[in-house]
């Protein structure tokens, strides 16, 4: 009999400029090491589906923290903090890849950590991760599954919390990246999804998109009715895939 | 899609929440995925006192077909009591015209 375990919690963490927040943390007890993901909330926030996904990453020998992005417009219930957030126009980028930042040091200083770190986003948070792969060091695989306003059409929506186009910053892409998206999706559309390709393709970037018929956006969530069970399946089969072939444990660190 | 697109309309009025009654001065209009309703997409309505900081809310998400229903469920009823309303304030005049 395998005994399967894992530990799940809410922990304290440094983000941008030292803030302390909190965040959802999910990781397998005994063995390892293990490799780490940063999980980025979609934009209604800090919801049980999230931290579902959080689990799920877990159990698949994924140590996982999903960071409260709106944690400074608290205190107060995930879904009233989300509203105060979505009042004020959103967070800002920069915010974000420091929240983002600061869970990676978070998952390389625990003494199980296998040095690898992996960021996944849904949504916004697909967005975010776009833009975490072009900016920050250290991520060794990025997962954007059907993240909106990569490519930005309407110069009107950019702004000063959102003030470049993640695919703008596209040659600045450091690590291989991985792209689940739904045909019937309208942010991103199959063309803004073709052009993304386009422009990874041209800059020789190490990437792999998946398109899905029968399927829109936010496909992976069951609590919606957008939910696509085989699409999901195959979804998360290539998601955890991506993730082993990339933050796996260095032979020489397994050796040692 | 996620967007922060919000609309506000400025009003006046109260609701009630779980700390009991409290005066409201907007509702920020969204649709968009909802928290807790089981859409894609849902009209979203928070009604808050801005002026006092607006931590607190009364919140409610619609489908879009119930929000529209109930767009004109509203202006009906606006409609037919204002008739009556005004009814009654004609007769009270009235009366106190005798």
């Amino acid at each position: 009999m395998t005994y399967e375990s894992m530990l799940a919690e809410t922990v304290a963490f440094r983000g941008h400029k030292g803030d302390l927040g909190e965040a959802y943390y999910a990781r397998p007890l005994g063995g390892g090491p293990w490799p780490g993901v940063v999980l980025i909330h979609h934009m209604p926030g800090w919801d049980e589906w999230i931290k579902e996904a959080t689990r799920k990453l877990a159990h698949h020998g994924l140590a996982t923290i999903s960071p409260h992005l709106y944690f400074r417009d608290g205190p107060g219930s995930p879904d009233d903090v989300g509203a105060r957030v979505r009042a004020a126009g959103g967070v800002a980028d920069e915010q974000v890849i420091g929240d983002v930042a600061g869970c990676m040091e978070f998952l390389r200083a625990q003494p199980y950590a296998n040095g690898k770190v992996g960021v996944i986003g849904f949504c916004s948070g697909g967005r975010h991760t776009y833009l975490a792969a072009c900016s920050l060091p250290g991520i060794d695989a990025a997962v954007d599954c059907w993240g909106g306003n990569v490519i930005v059409d309407d110069p009107k929506q950019l702004n000063p919390k959102r003030p470049v186009a993640p695919i703008d910053l596209t040659e600045k892409m450091r690590s291989p990246l991985l792209g689940l998206f739904g045909n019937d999706d309208e942010n991103p559309n199959r063309d803004q999804v073709n052009r993304t390709e386009a422009v990874l393709k041209k800059l020789g970037k190490n990437y792999e998109f998946h398109r899905y018929d029968g399927a829109g956006h936010a496909f992976f969530n069951a609590s919606r009715p957008a939910y696509r069970a085989e699409q999901a399946l195959d979804g998360w089969t290539k998601v955890f895939a991506f993730f082993h072939k990339h933050l796996a444990t260095p032979a020489a660190a397994r050796a040692a | 899609m996620c967007s922060y697109i919000v609309e506000k309309a400025k009003l006046l009025g109260s609701a009630k929440g779980p700390n009991g009654w409290m005066r409201i001065d907007t509702a920020n209009v969204y649709y968009d995925h909802p928290f807790h309703a089981p859409l894609d997409h849902a009209l979203g309505i928070d009604f808050i006192n801005e002026a006092e900081g607006g931590r607190e809310r009364v919140a409610v998400e619609l489908s879009a077909q119930s929000a529209r229903e109930l767009v004109e469920r509203i202006l009906a009823a606006l409609a037919s009591g204002e008739v009556e309303h005004g009814k009654a304030a004609h007769h009270a005049a009235a009366a106190a015209a005798e």
